[in-house]
């Protein structure tokens, strides 16, 4: 079948150790990449730029919540705000005249740096209290800010962001904007793929399974508690820049609310718990299903005859939504990375189920 | 800012805290019972609210049969809860249950904004709008109807746990697998502890709607809830009477200082701040059991 094992035999670690030891992956991985640098060509700008392109962003935002939230263990409830401080850095540090390259990576480390705000609150307390803490600190941020002039611009206050200049170049055209998400989204995938091989990812695998027996063995669990929130921090902010320069163009707080902080927490639930290739099925999930539902409902009034009043309509979506959350977590919790890898298992064994994988 | 104001926004505070406090003890039955955050308690009360508004007018029943109405169908959406969303997930990791109770609260917001629309409605509970005079302060009439069925509730509760339920319900807050080994039935204590929170909603949604009115923003009441209950400790009842005067004094003076200071809008980053401060300076709150943990 596709997933084939037969034959395939490791003679040095070094292939047992790659990343994709299966060649159908790599083929696989190597086709999709391929489709996604060919989309200008085959896409229309309205789908590339409209549902590629945030999809791709959002997918590099729920990779960075899952590194804390999968791999670390710690909750975090408040990473809009993190992306929100990402994002007016990177607009105002633009602003000042800074180029686009040095404003994101300033924009990273503004939100690190800030974000590790809520790793000190994880020194202290975990899993629920943690949790309602960093609750806390996003409407803390929230507040700041939009009651903050010198931030937000004063209060219901749009501002502007400048247009990406990549080395001198203006990127404008859409197929430039949604080159720069995909490598974002590149980058940060690989960062994430490499991530379980290494010292540090093992090391806050083990903070998440039990941080007092982590702290036996001899891993420092406040530091990579730290590390971690930093880390994913500076992912969140710098996504939260790429999402306002690539599809957003201008920066308001509203888009960085709690309720934005709750959809990305969906977006890896619904998804999966440190599961990769689950961020971008989550992320492709709930950013489609308003509008899949939208549709669906406008030709179910149709078919059927029936009218909805418009309140109706905006808030059935919403009422989707949080049925679609519950409904995950009863029927699969590890999310469409687990049913992924469901069928992935059976098809590498396929047509002999009884064998061991 | 005078004395006398300040005394007043103080007293007012202490009343609407308790009216928070309310909230709050929905929150802390639940988790009392089943260590079950429950972040949709501020939904269940706008969904209670709607719910006494469906009956009063749709219906056309007299107000207290609307209320009695929906404080017995509340019981039964509470149940229903418990069983069909939260038993299942009994036992697994803390996130897949605070993700649960987040979906509940998207889901039970939206649905009853679907079902009734988002304009805000009155509630009339025949409260007359003329303040109560405390000597030189000015008594906001809906707020002191508020905090005197607070107390009665809490009263109740009192006596509730005193009695042969009240002790079973105990017993598994203490420790749900000797509970369980001593024949208790652990599911139904867990049923009946989600059914009196939603009635406890309903009740604090009726107050805070006759205060408010009916609409989307008494979901916002989660965060006072929350508040409230880690103040004054997850599993004590009295802790959030307390903390909710706390809070609501709190609340009241600051913001009346702060709000000419910050241009508005205070009172939910003293919330926010006030849990913040709780949690790392006493995570169990005023009055919780502070817990050991094994490695």
């Amino acid at each position: 079948m596709l997933f084939r094992q037969a034959g395939i035999f490791h003679t040095d670690y070094s292939a047992d150790r790659a990343l994709f030891p299966i060649p159908a992956d790599r083929w696989m991985i190597g086709s999709l990449l391929l489709l996604a640098l060919a989309a200008p060509l085959y896409m229309n700008t309205l789908y590339l730029s409209s549902y590629l392109l945030p999809w791709l962003v959002w997918t590099a935002g729920a990779l960075g919540l899952n590194l804390i939230l999968g791999w670390a263990g710690q909750f975090h409830l408040g990473y809009a705000a993190v992306m929100g401080i990402g994002a007016y850095a990177a607009v105002h540090a633009s602003r000042a005249g800074i180029p686009w390259e040095i404003a994101i990576v300033l924009a990273g480390i503004t939100a690190a740096v800030i974000g590790s705000v809520f790793a000190f609150a994880a020194l202290r307390v975990k899993g629920l209290y943690l949790a309602l803490s960093t609750l806390a600190l996003q409407f803390v941020m929230d507040w700041t800010i939009s009651h903050v002039p010198a931030i937000s611009g004063g209060t219901q206050a749009t501002l502007q962001a400048p247009d990406i200049r990549l080395l001198g170049w203006a990127v404008t055209s859409d197929a430039g904007l949604y080159y720069v998400a995909l490598v974002w989204c590149v980058l940060v995938t690989s960062f994430m793929l490499n991530l379980r091989r290494t010292a540090l990812g093992r090391a806050l695998v083990a903070v998440r399974e039990k941080d007092y027996a982590a702290a036996v063995i001899g891993v420092n669990s406040f530091y990579f508690k730290l590390v971690a929130f930093a880390t994913s921090s500076f992912i969140g902010g710098v996504t939260g820049a790429i999402l306002v320069g690539t599809f957003y163009h201008a920066v308001t707080p509203e888009q960085f609310s709690v309720d934005v902080s709750i959809q990305a927490l969906a977006m890896v639930i619904v998804g999966g718990l440190g599961s990769i290739i689950g961020s971008y099925f989550g992320a492709a999930f709930i950013l489609l299903m308003p509008g899949v539902m939208n549709s669906f409902i406008s030709w179910a009034a149709t078919k059927f005859g029936f009218s909805l009043g418009i309140e109706t309509l905006a808030h059935l979506p919403q009422a989707f939504y949080g049925a679609l959350i519950i409904g995950f977590l009863l029927i699969e919790p590890l999310g469409l990375g687990k049913i992924y890898n469901n069928i992935r298992d059976y098809l590498l064994v396929w047509p002999f189920g009884y064998t061991k994988k | 800012m005078d004395a006398i104001s300040l005394m007043e926004s103080a007293a007012n505070g202490a009343l609407i805290g308790l009216m928070y406090s309310l909230v709050a003890m929905g929150i802390v039955l639940i988790y009392k019972s089943s260590s079950v955050p429950n972040l949709a308690q501020g939904s269940m009360t706008m969904l209670a609210a709607y719910v006494v508004l469906a009956f009063a007018n749709s219906a056309g029943a007299p107000i207290w049969a609307a209320i009695s109405l929906a404080i017995i169908t509340m019981f039964i959406i509470g149940l229903a809860i418990e069983r069909v969303a939260l038993r299942r997930l009994a036992g697994r990791p803390i996130i897949m249950i605070l993700m649960m109770t987040l979906g509940l609260e998207i889901f039970l917001r939206a649905g009853s904004m679907t079902i009734w629309g988002g304009t805000t409605r009155p509630m009339n509970l025949g409260i007359s709008d003329a303040p109560l005079f405390l000597g030189p302060l000015l008594i906001n009439r809906a707020y002191a109807f508020g905090a005197v069925v607070t107390i009665a509730m809490f009263g109740f509760f009192v006596m509730f746990f005193r009695s042969r339920m009240g002790v079973v319900l105990r017993a598994i807050s203490d420790d749900y697998t000797a509970a369980w080994s001593v024949g208790i039935s652990v599911e139904r204590g867990v049923a009946l502890s989600w059914a009196m929170s939603a009635v406890v909603a309903t009740i604090a949604g009726v107050l805070w709607s006759s205060v408010q009115g009916v609409d989307q923003s008494l979901a916002q009441l989660l965060l006072k809830g929350v508040t409230v209950a880690v103040l004054g400790g997850l599993d004590s009842i009295g802790g959030a009477l307390l903390a909710g005067v706390l809070l609501g004094v709190v609340e009241g003076i600051a913001s009346s200082v702060l709000d000419p200071l910050l241009g508005g809008a205070s009172r939910d980053l003293v919330d926010a701040a006030m849990l913040i401060l709780t949690i790392l300076i006493r995570p169990h709150g005023l009055f919780g059991r502070h817990d050991i943990e094994r490695v």
